[in-house]
Order: structure tokens, then C-alpha cells, then sequence
């Protein structure tokens, strides 16, 4: 398992460059390091497999969980098998359904975000991209199960927001998570890509700044898999002893005072 | 009734800004030839020419929708403020007041709609394209709070180049808010009918603008999540022509009805009393 090294004098700019460098760990990486025993569920039962989305179940520790990622792969063909972790409709159909099936079984939802933004395309846009994340958000916020999302790389604006109406949110420190990338954002404000140094410092999109905000829960520090496994655990832990109205409640009023 | 509009194929598939600009006559867009604004506003702010639909300012759609002098407005007063001291924000949020007239990118309240009483909001092309911001978010999200608590139904007209960047997370964060007041206002038994209006797309495609019980459309707006651009240049090939039009997504089984602009207000007459009244 890889480090994250310790600079310091990262802005953050490079923050998102650094999210997106090749040899990064994958959501697969986290799922090896964290669940035994996991085998993934594939479809969403409507149309397809996408395999920009891996899903299933596993354990953490004992406690059998549902752990839903967004997967980039590994090398070029991996990356081709995954779509480059940019997800289409199916992919998050295929996601709701894992967590309503966690719901129906009572098991945990863990999360790993990891795209640049869920898939541009014709077929996208004709399966219901908007509508498959519009159904996401809907149905995420009455779930009757906790769900932990885990931003562990980019977390490219509705794509990533998708799988992250969670009650906890937790973000590495050097993931970033954003309305749009400052790429876009530098070139559709000021036509300038090269600007997105300056966009990057100003969208509020680094784990801490987010931290500060209120907006996520925790930052992580650094990928040590056994201190992430107790974490979540730990979390799931004192989560699933909530009443799921007063978990529910708790997560509508989470999302509610965004901004307010 | 103007029946020279009546026959013409509608047609809102211009790109970008279809603005009104503050004159008497002006040259349209599509069709180039010199119109009247009256004729136009007395139109339903269709082109009398060639069937262009003009983007509707959110105060007088409200008032092309609601029964005389039902509406009342709320939250009037919210205004959005630079929270992350974005640069250039502050100068867009006043250029924008100047030019919709409005202090923010929605305007909700309470009216009657063929006698029946119900809420509404709808957004203004007119403030920085109906970006979602956290004031529009809060918004909505009261206004569907408000409605739940009285059993009331929503009509809600979208049109939205998306999630407002100025505001970063925050205003991201806002379609998470918004479809989570849907949720709960659906989970009570009400009605949410939705209108897209030419563009709805973005955040605001993929939150509350997807979510209604019944969804209409005007003719030829586009509805999509991603920039044709984007996945232009994305796919590097030419788009299909129906492309993200309300005719096409209708096709693909998202849009339940598309409904001529001057028809709206009838449909949701009907739609409404379907939904009243009737207590088992």
C-alpha cells in the first residue's frame, strides 16, 4: 500500500492533480484492504451492468456490510474496462440497488467515490443520467440504513454527489470534491483553462477546507488500512444503533443547513 | 388569439440566450425578421413570426400560470452573498439583479391555479441562466417544506444552466437539499408537477427538476445533464438533431407530456383538479 507524502506546501491545485494521478489506490484497493470476503452483485436489474460501479458485499470485521465504489482501474486496461470511473445511468441504478438491498437486510452502506464526473454521452443522457442521480439523492435521503461515503480520490461534482448523500462523509486528505473541475470552471468564466490553479483555490475543494466548512465530517489522513477499518466500524458501530427515523431525520437536517 | 402562431411548428431550439432585450421592436433571433415586444408578450412570448420561444422572465410566467391576483410571494427577501469571496461574483450578482429585475434566481410563493390552491416556483433565465445557488436552494426546499406542512401541491418551472460554481460545495450541495424536501413532500401524499422549460440542465436536471409525479415540457427545450458541448467535444461527433430536446427525452420515456407554452396553464388546470377533492 502506498503512502500519501508528506508535503506540505501542496495548494490546491495540486490537490486535484494529485487526486487524479495514475497509481493512486482504487476503490478496489480500499475494498481489498478493508472487507473479507467480498463478492460483488453485478446489474440494475433495468438494463445493464456498468462497470464503472462495483458492487456487493462483504465484511467488516464481522459486521457484513454493502460497499459500493466507483472504480477507475488500474492500468490502461482496466481504465478501459471501467469507463475511467465515469459512471452512466446504469451505474447508478445499479448502486440504489445494492443500497436498497442493504436497506431490506439492515446491513451498513459504505461508499467510495472516485470520478471525475459521471459519463458525457449520447446514451447517457437518453438512459436518464439526470434522473438516475436525481433518483439517487431522492432515495438516498430516506434510506432506512447508515451510509458512510468516503471520497477517495476526485469527487467530480453530481457524479460524485450521487453516491455521497450519506450521514457521514469522509474525505482523504488528498482527494478533492467539487461543483465542477476548475478546469471547466477557469474556462467557461475567464476562457482560460490555464487559470484553474486560481479556480481551484476559490470553489472550496479540498478535504479540509470542506472540514472547515462543515460540509464533510472527517478528513483522512493517510490510507492505513487497519486505523480506516477500525474507523468505519467504529462508525457503522454507533450509527446502526440509531432509531432509522431519528437517523433519517438527522441526515435530512445534515444536507439542510448547507448553506444556512 | 393569434393564429399565425397557432400553426407554426413551436420552436425553441435556439442556443444560448433568448433574452428580450428592454426595446420596443426587436430582431428575432431565429427568424431575423423585426418584431414587436407587445406582439410578443401578447403571444405567450413566442416569436408571432416563426414560433421562437423567448425565455419568460420567472415573475411573468407566474403570472401566465396562477389565477388573477392569487399569487403572493415568499422568502421576497433572500438575497445571495459571495460566501466564498469568489472573484467576480459580487459584480455578476448585481449585474444580474439589473438585468432580471429580481432579487434572486427563483421566485416562490402561493397562488390559486384554477381555484385550486397550490404553491409555485419558478426559476428566471434572466439571473445568471438559473444557477443554482444556496439561496435558490433554500428556497425550493422551504417552499416544498411550507407546501408538505398544508397537504399542498408544487408546480415548479425549471430552466437552469445548473449548480451556481460561485458558491463551490455549497451550492452542489443544494441539489442533495432540494430532492430531499421532494422526498419528504411526495412521502405525504402530494402533488409536484414540474415544468422544464428551455435549458434545464445541470445540477437542476439532476435533482428536483427530474422528480415530479408529472413532468411537462415545453416544445424544443433542452433537457440533459451534460453540455451538448461537452459531449461533442467528449464523443468528438456531431450530435443526433433532436439531440436533448423535450420531444426527443419524451421518446426516451422522461417527460410525460410536451405541452405548447399557451397550453400550460389548462393542462395544470386539469392536472390539479385530478388531484382534488376527491377523498376516499
Amino acid at each position: 500500500m502506498q503512502d500519501i507524502n508528506g508535503e506540505t506546501d501542496m495548494n490546491d491545485y495540486d490537490i486535484v492533480l494529485r487526486a487524479r494521478m495514475e497509481g493512486r489506490l482504487t476503490a478496489k484497493d480500499y475494498i481489498d484492504g478493508l472487507i473479507t470476503d467480498f463478492m460483488e452483485l453485478h446489474g440494475d436489474r433495468l438494463y445493464g451492468d456498468d462497470r464503472a460501479v462495483i458492487g456487493g458485499i462483504g465484511f467488516l470485521e464481522d459486521m457484513p456490510v454493502t460497499v459500493i465504489g466507483i472504480e477507475k482501474g488500474k492500468d490502461t486496461a482496466g481504465r478501459i474496462e471501467h469507463n475511467f470511473g465515469s459512471a452512466n445511468p446504469e451505474g447508478y441504478r445499479k448502486a440504489l440497488r445494492l443500497m436498497k438491498q442493504a436497506e431490506k437486510f439492515k446491513r451498513p452502506v459504505l461508499c467510495l467515490v472516485d470520478t471525475a464526473g459521471a459519463f458525457c454521452g449520447i446514451e447517457a443522457e437518453e438512459h436518464g443520467q439526470g434522473r438516475a442521480i436525481a433518483d439517487n439523492l431522492y432515495e438516498m435521503s430516506a434510506l432506512r440504513t447508515p451510509v458512510l461515503s468516503i471520497l477517495i480520490g476526485e469527487g467530480g461534482s453530481g457524479g460524485a454527489l450521487a453516491l455521497s448523500h450519506a450521514d457521514r462523509i469522509w474525505m482523504m486528505k488528498d482527494a478533492y470534491f467539487s461543483v465542477v473541475s476548475p478546469e471547466s470552471c477557469a474556462n467557461i468564466l475567464w476562457k482560460d483553462t490555464g487559470k484553474a490553479p486560481m479556480a481551484a483555490e476559490a470553489l472550496m475543494l479540498t478535504a479540509e477546507k470542506l472540514h472547515a466548512a462543515g460540509l464533510i465530517d472527517r478528513v483522512i489522513e493517510d490510507n492505513d488500512m487497519k486505523k480506516l477499518s477500525d474507523d468505519i466500524y467504529r462508525q457503522f458501530k454507533g450509527l446502526t444503533t440509531i432509531d432509522p427515523d431519528v437517523l433519517i431525520e438527522d441526515r435530512y437536517q445534515k444536507f439542510r443547513k448547507a448553506g444556512y | 388569439m393569434n393564429f399565425k402562431g397557432f400553426f407554426l411548428k413551436a420552436n425553441n431550439e435556439l442556443e444560448g440566450e433568448n433574452f428580450i432585450p428592454r426595446a420596443r421592436r426587436i430582431t428575432c433571433k431565429k427568424c431575423q425578421k423585426k418584431v414587436s415586444v407587445s406582439q410578443i408578450r401578447k403571444n405567450s412570448f413566442i416569436c408571432p413570426e416563426c414560433g421562437n420561444y423567448f425565455s419568460v422572465r420567472s415573475r411573468r410566467r407566474i403570472l401566465m400560470l396562477c389565477d388573477r391576483r392569487s399569487f403572493s410571494e415568499m422568502y421576497a427577501d433572500m438575497e445571495s452573498e459571495n460566501i466564498l469571496g469568489f472573484p467576480e461574483y459580487d459584480e455578476k450578482l448585481s449585474a444580474a439583479r439589473e438585468k432580471s429585475r429580481e432579487k434572486e434566481g427563483v421566485i416562490c410563493g402561493e397562488g390559486r391555479i384554477g381555484g385550486v390552491r397550490c404553491c409555485i416556483f419558478a426559476m428566471d433565465a434572466y439571473f445568471m441562466m438559473g444557477s443554482m445557488g444556496a439561496v435558490v436552494g433554500e428556497k425550493i426546499t422551504r417552499l416544498f417544506e411550507y407546501a408538505a406542512e398544508r397537504s399542498l401541491p408544487v408546480i415548479g418551472v425549471t430552466v437552469s444552466g445548473g449548480a451556481r460554481m460561485q458558491e463551490g460545495m455549497i451550492s452542489l450541495f443544494q441539489m442533495s437539499k432540494v430532492s430531499a424536501a421532494v422526498k419528504r413532500h411526495s412521502d405525504k401524499g402530494n402533488l409536484y408537477v414540474v415544468i422544464l422549460t428551455n435549458p434545464t440542465t445541470g445540477g437542476v436536471d439532476a435533482s428536483f427538476a427530474m422528480l415530479g409525479d408529472i413532468t411537462l415540457a415545453e416544445p424544443g427545450a433542452r433537457v440533459g445533464f451534460a453540455g451538448p458541448r461537452v459531449i461533442e467535444k467528449t464523443l468528438n461527433q456531431a450530435l443526433p438533431k433532436n439531440f436533448q430536446r423535450a420531444e426527443r427525452v419524451l421518446e426516451c420515456g422522461f417527460i410525460d407530456r410536451v405541452v405548447p407554452r399557451d397550453g400550460l396553464r389548462h393542462d395544470l388546470e386539469r392536472i390539479l383538479k385530478l388531484h382534488a377533492g376527491y377523498k376516499r
